[in-house]
């Protein structure tokens, strides 16, 4: 056995023994193992919303997309810093909503807002969709960086049913306590090793980071700043704000939403997180190194361009630290997901639409049964999806970011917005997100009549501002009929 | 109240201002000019959430849980 794959092996082992003790001294009813007892402090809840960012996508992809495109992964940054200023005001009053009414998900959530299970069931459907994609990629990136830090010894088939194995269990002992202890050792080590890598690298093979980037103009010039077509400026500041608006939308981060104690906690970390991201920017540079030294890798290979970096610079050993920490950002993105998809399914499609009396007993019991359900379907999505996964991923963010409208509304003191309007403007927005992304349209081919400049505008807008405009219609359609529903309801 | 106009600044340093940034020379810490100019907007985030945690009513000490509503 390899010196790397001793590492990676440590290294899986201790983050499943900690998932499991993580359990130790909580009994787990449905609002411990999906929502931590809603006891969390600064720390966790900070590493949880951290989690987001750092995902295999990010350390794979981050450095993939700067060694394959350049300029436009800048955006990686500027979406989670506006996300963050946003979540100041969005997420006290849906804390306090949730502790309120003892929601433990985010259908759960739309099911309380807007009185209406069905609506919960909608988003339930929705979340799911988008879920199922993200985590498959989470166990693609997986399998990629054990067979590679492994030099081909552990094949990723395999890679992926162990590390599937080992989220399986330890997020069925201890839910999404086991993914926050888990967060503290990933983020404490991807945060040395991308530190070290995006220092390192660049004064190594270039002598410094200006260098490296002057070294980058002259080879290929454009390569480092937004293109005029494609994924020019307007590509830049559409994708920005939608993605920043669909941020807090994926239901795993919105769910890590209600673990705070209290909700002082997410208006300290909208200070510190902007800081946290930047992290990022060293993902980058490894990938802008790469871009000139291990040229020459094309299509899905570009994520692979950090580990071939290191693999060319560093002994096995550390070749091996590497590959763990990246083992750590899929395995707890991972089990977050799989927490949450089995509570949707459990909660509130189960609870939603086949059984609306089941007790919170059979609700947690019937979670943990679905986790290894999900696992598996995951596991054989990931070895069989072959492309489609890509395309249903790509949908995913889009996806959820249509449920940003209903979630606003129904902050405001008075929500104005009804159950109707809600579900017609997020099937709406999901059905033109399908659509567009299926027959890959684009706003230019939509709107050729359109300048230039406004043809690289993201195409999730025309689905989110179509949702808006139904939304806002049927919401004042249906009014009167919601108001003497409302008043029926309080004269029971 | 007024200090919450603040956060408005990053949405128009990044949305509005790359447009007018987006060239490589001259590099800053190392950085093509137009990934300076973002973080930049990214620690300026952290700075003025900061402040308006600060000025912020509800998180002043025994208001603790109840957020003034605006």
């Amino acid at each position: 056995m390899s010196s790397a794959l001793a590492i990676i092996a440590a290294v899986t082992l201790f983050a499943l023994y900690l998932g499991i003790r993580a359990r130790h001294g909580h009994d787990m009813s449905l609002e411990q193992w999906t929502v931590g007892g809603r006891s969390f402090g600064t720390a966790f809840v900070f590493l949880l919303m951290a989690g987001e960012i750092y995902t295999t996508f990010t350390f794979l992809g981050g450095s993939g997309f700067a060694y394959g495109k350049g300029a436009p992964v800048y955006y990686i940054l500027a979406y989670g810093t506006l996300a963050y200023i946003l979540s100041y005001w969005m997420l006290p009053p849906v804390w306090r909503f949730a502790k309120t009414h003892r929601v433990v998900s985010q259908p759960h959530f739309f099911t309380r807002k807007y009185e209406s299970a069905s609506l919960g069931v909608l988003v339930a459907v929705v979340d799911v969709a988008a879920l199922i994609p993200y985590l498959v990629l989470q166990l693609k990136g997986l399998g990629i960086i054990v067979s590679t830090a492994s030099y081909g010894a552990i094949p990723s088939s395999a890679a992926i049913w162990i590390g599937a194995a080992v989220v399986t269990i330890y997020v069925t002992v201890s839910g999404v306590r086991g993914s926050a202890w888990n967060s503290v050792v990933k983020d404490l080590l991807i945060l040395g090793i991308v530190l070290f890598l995006g220092i390192y690298l660049p004064i190594h093979y270039y002598g410094g980071l200006g260098q490296m980037f002057h070294a980058i103009d002259a080879a290929r010039p454009g390569f480092l700043t937004f293109p005029e077509k494609g994924s020019s400026v307007t590509w830049f500041q559409s994708t920005v704000l939608l993605t920043a608006l669909g941020f807090f939308m994926w239901p795993h981060t919105f769910g890590s939403v209600f673990t705070a104690k209290d909700e002082r906690i997410f208006r300290r970390n909208a200070i510190v997180l902007p800081l946290y991201q930047l992290i990022l920017l060293f993902v980058f540079f490894v990938g802008f190194a790469a871009a000139l030294k291990v040229p020459g890798l094309k299509g899905g290979d570009i994520d692979l361009s950090l580990f071939k970096l290191s693999l060319a610079t560093f002994d096995p050993w550390f070749v091996g630290v590497i590959g763990a920490a990246g083992v750590l950002t899929a395995l707890v993105p991972g089990s977050m997901i799989l927490t949450t998809a089995s509570t949707l399914l459990a909660n509130d499609i189960y609870r939603g639409l086949v059984k609306r009396d089941a007790s919170d007993e059979t609700v947690a019991r019937l979670a943990r049964f679905f986790v290894p359900v999900v696992a598996v379907v995951a596991v054989l999505f990931t070895l069989h999806g072959g492309e489609t996964i890509v395309a249903l991923l790509l949908m995913g963010y889009s996806f959820v970011t249509q449920l940003f409208p209903a979630v606003i509304c129904s902050l405001a003191p008075r929500n104005r917005a009804t159950r109707q309007g809600a579900s017609c403007g997020i099937v709406v927005g999901v059905a033109v997100v399908a659509a567009t992304t299926l027959f890959k349209l684009s706003v230019g081919q939509l709107m050729p009549f359109l300048p230039d400049a406004l043809k690289d505008v993201n195409i999730g807008f025309i689905a989110l501002a179509l949702n808006v405009v139904v939304f806002v219609v049927v919401s004042a359609l249906t009014q009167p009929q919601a108001r003497a529903e409302q008043s029926r309801v309080h004269t029971h | 109240m007024s200090f919450r106009l603040l956060a408005v600044l990053p949405f128009i340093g990044i949305l509005l201002g790359v447009p007018f940034v987006n060239r490589v020379e001259p590099l800053v810490l190392g950085m093509p000019f137009v990934l300076a100019w973002i973080v930049m907007w990214v620690v300026l985030s952290s700075v003025i959430m900061g402040l308006v945690y600060r000025f912020d009513p509800a998180n002043r000490q025994g208001s603790s849980g109840e957020e003034v509503r605006s």
